[in-house]
């Protein structure tokens, strides 16, 4: 078999549920999206979970012929609301502003909506409907916390339906098979230092498996050529001043972002001895379902090389 | 794209004076500035460079962050960091600086404790509630806490002789509103009926054990756990009688965040998400009456000129080529962008929008901060 960072599709999925963390803006819906649509491609039945009230990957996502992806989102304060309802709450909740339960409880045992959450995709994984869970993780760096709030409950509350579901969560958690975090980051100094943070501190405290690092919107364009060989056909060739130093400017330009590019990626593998799967930055401010099936076709492709 | 139901919103608007012209005139006609945004757009270090700047135009002016912001202060030359307490920044390096720049990070939990010991009637009733872990969780885990201290902070260092001008980032939320309710919200659960129902008199004075034998405290039992059901009772006991130094205090700040001399920039990045969030939150403040006062986009791809490459310029040359396909790249990536931001150009105009380029270099000292400032501030 070959190593994990040659066969990014396998390795990006090679547990039931796969959690995506990362911190805002580094595309982590994205890499959510192209993973579950490869999946979905090479015949896996997928379900995505999409947190935090955000609602972008059914767009990202819309129905293909013969492959099977669903997508369900998953907000904590209703999942709590929900199972405290089915927990003996309903009548007496309400006389009572339902929120200032829902408050007291979270805050009474902070993280209980985040268990009540990950009890819920522990039961989308058994209920075997699935052959792959994808969970677009929480945002900022609440990853970690989501992550820990199973053992922070289970050393917070010693008994009671709580408790038996923070322990069946860290179960999950636990099992190598059965359930690995994925962190996504940028190749830009800042994303990367959190990205290492992150990995150690999932690794101190959760116990978790940890996949490859996938960094989304790696520069992947034209070669550029060395300064050296730019004067040497300037001096060859019929251009005008402001059209030498526009292209100039952009090649130094170019050349500088790479240059911050390669240092934080040497950084990341240098730091963090898992492997590392690139996306390639695309000319667009956003991507379009079309863009996600582009990417899922590449990442594939990968595979059989 | 135009809403005229929100551009008469907008129009009605709290102030009758006519928008800044830019964002220095924005700054000038603030006293507290909040930068908004979602997490990863440069909140942070868009907020030192207005702060760095209002002290070259002579404000003595403090920046607040939400997080340790490690390079912002590598960049600032802290050597130990940013701390709870403000710290002066050395700008006097090539000329000297009329105003003062100072820069400190959001203590969530030291702040809480402080409006405790404020409004705490003895040391008893103080060490009572600081040392309960209920009270722990909501000073350091509840969401809204580290918003409603973010308001906190600002209203205190507002009323601090030091500073004439405070900077806040706020914390990457996905609501505006989140950093404009949060004191309201948390005084309300505090004053809540559960609360009332937990400080109902019992005949044998044993105020936790008769609460807890509520209905509602019961089914909380039965889920959480007793021990954390007796903390969390034994919490809202302890904090009885500071509930309305705690609200007032709370409607200061929210009142605060209201002022005439408070303005909000809304901080982007030329992606087509983190427009429709900066969007959004723009709506939501002008729901609110609260004006967008400028809008920050930062990071956009650079503009190189406007030259076409010439028919056949390049046969035969592979290093030309290259040379053209570069800036071929980088002007598809602008297009887009720019394409991108317009609604948020749109919706904040006539207020003030500037664009920040990408440089080429990251932020890392004070140099490509001020590199930043250029383009923040553009001479006219």
């Amino acid at each position: 078999m070959p190593p994990e960072s040659e066969n990014p599709s396998r390795s990006l999925t090679a547990a039931n549920v796969v959690v995506f963390a990362g911190k805002g803006g580094v595309g982590k819906t994205t890499v959510t999206a192209v993973v579950a649509r490869a999946a979905a491609r090479s015949g896996r039945r997928v379900l995505v979970i999409e947190l935090d009230g955000k609602l972008a990957l059914d767009e990202l996502l819309p129905e293909r012929d013969g492959e099977h992806v669903t997508v369900v989102h998953l907000s904590a304060p209703e999942a709590l609301e929900e199972y405290l309802n089915d927990h003996g709450f309903r009548r007496i909740a309400k006389r009572l502003n339902r929120t200032g339960v829902i408050d007291m409880v979270g805050t009474a045992a902070p993280g209980i909506d985040d268990i009540v959450v990950l009890g819920k995709v522990k039961q989308y994984e058994r209920s075997g409907e699935y052959d792959l869970i994808v969970v677009d993780g929480p945002a900022a760096g609440h990853a970690v916390s989501f992550l820990m709030s199973a053992s922070g409950l289970a050393d917070a509350v010693r008994g009671g339906p709580i408790r038996s579901q923070a322990d069946a969560v860290l179960e999950l958690l636990a099992d190598p098979e059965r359930c690995m975090a994925v962190l996504v980051t940028l190749p830009e100094t800042t994303p990367v230092n959190e990205t290492i943070e992150t990995a150690y501190a999932l690794e101190e405290n959760v116990g978790i498996r940890l996949g490859p690092v996938v960094v989304n919107g790696v520069d992947a364009g034209t070669e550029l050529p060395e300064p050296d060989d730019v004067e040497a056909a300037f001096a060859g060739a019929d251009l005008d001043r402001p059209t030498q130093d526009m292209l100039r400017d952009a090649t130094a330009f170019r050349r500088a972002r790479r240059a911050v590019e390669s240092e934080a990626l040497d950084r990341l593998s240098e730091r963090l001895p898992l492997g590392q799967i690139q996306l390639p930055a695309l000319p667009v401010a956003g991507l379009s379902a079309e863009d996600i099936d582009a990417l899922a076709d590449d990442m594939l492709s990968g595979v059989d090389e | 794209m135009t809403d005229p139901e929100l551009d008469a919103e907008l129009d009605s608007g709290v102030e009758t004076a006519p928008p800044a012209a830019s964002l220095r005139e924005v700054v000038e006609r603030s006293d507290v500035l909040v930068c908004c945004g979602s997490g990863g757009v440069g909140k942070t270090t868009s907020a030192a460079v207005i702060a760095m700047d209002a002290a070259r135009c002579g404000r003595r002016v403090v920046v607040v962050t939400i997080d340790p912001a490690r390079r912002l202060s590598d960049a600032l030359g802290l050597e130990s960091g940013l701390s709870a307490e403000p710290q002066r920044i050395d700008l006097d390096q090539d000329v000297h600086v009329e105003g003062e720049m100072w820069a400190m990070m959001l203590d969530t939990a030291a702040t809480f404790d402080g409006l405790v010991r404020t409004y705490a009637d003895d040391e008893e009733q103080i060490e009572r509630i600081l040392t309960n872990g209920f009270y722990r969780n909501m000073a350091s885990a509840m969401s809204g806490t580290q918003e409603y201290m973010a308001a906190e902070t600002l209203h205190a260092l507002h009323h601090d002789d030091r500073f004439d001008l405070v900077v806040v980032d706020t914390p990457p939320s996905r609501n505006a509103l989140d950093f404009l309710d949060a004191p309201g919200v948390l005084s309300r659960f505090l004053d809540h009926r559960i609360f009332k129902l937990a400080m109902l008199p019992t005949r044998s004075g044993l105020k936790v054990l008769g609460s807890a034998a509520q209905p509602i405290f019961k089914a909380i039992g039965k889920v959480v756990g007793s021990d954390v059901l007796a903390d969390s009772l034994a919490f809202f006991q302890a904090f009885s009688g500071m509930e309305t130094g705690f609200r007032e205090r709370a409607d200061d700040v929210v009142a605060l965040l209201r002022a005439d001399r408070t303005s909000f920039v809304v901080v982007a990045s030329p992606r087509r998400d983190t427009i429709t969030e900066a969007v959004w939150f723009a709506r939501q403040l002008a729901d609110q009456g609260v004006g967008v006062a400028a809008a920050i986009v930062n990071r956009v791809q650079p503009e190189f000129g406007e030259i076409e490459e010439p028919a056949r310029a390049t046969d035969g040359d592979d290093v030309l080529s290259s040379l053209w396909a570069n800036v071929a790249e980088l002007r598809a990536v602008r297009t887009a962008e720019l394409a991108a931001l317009a609604p948020l150009v749109e919706l904040t105009e006539p207020a003030p929008v500037q664009v920040v380029p990408l440089l080429g270099d990251d932020v890392h000292d004070l140099d490509t901060l001020e590199q930043l400032g250029h383009h923040l501030f553009p001479a006219t």
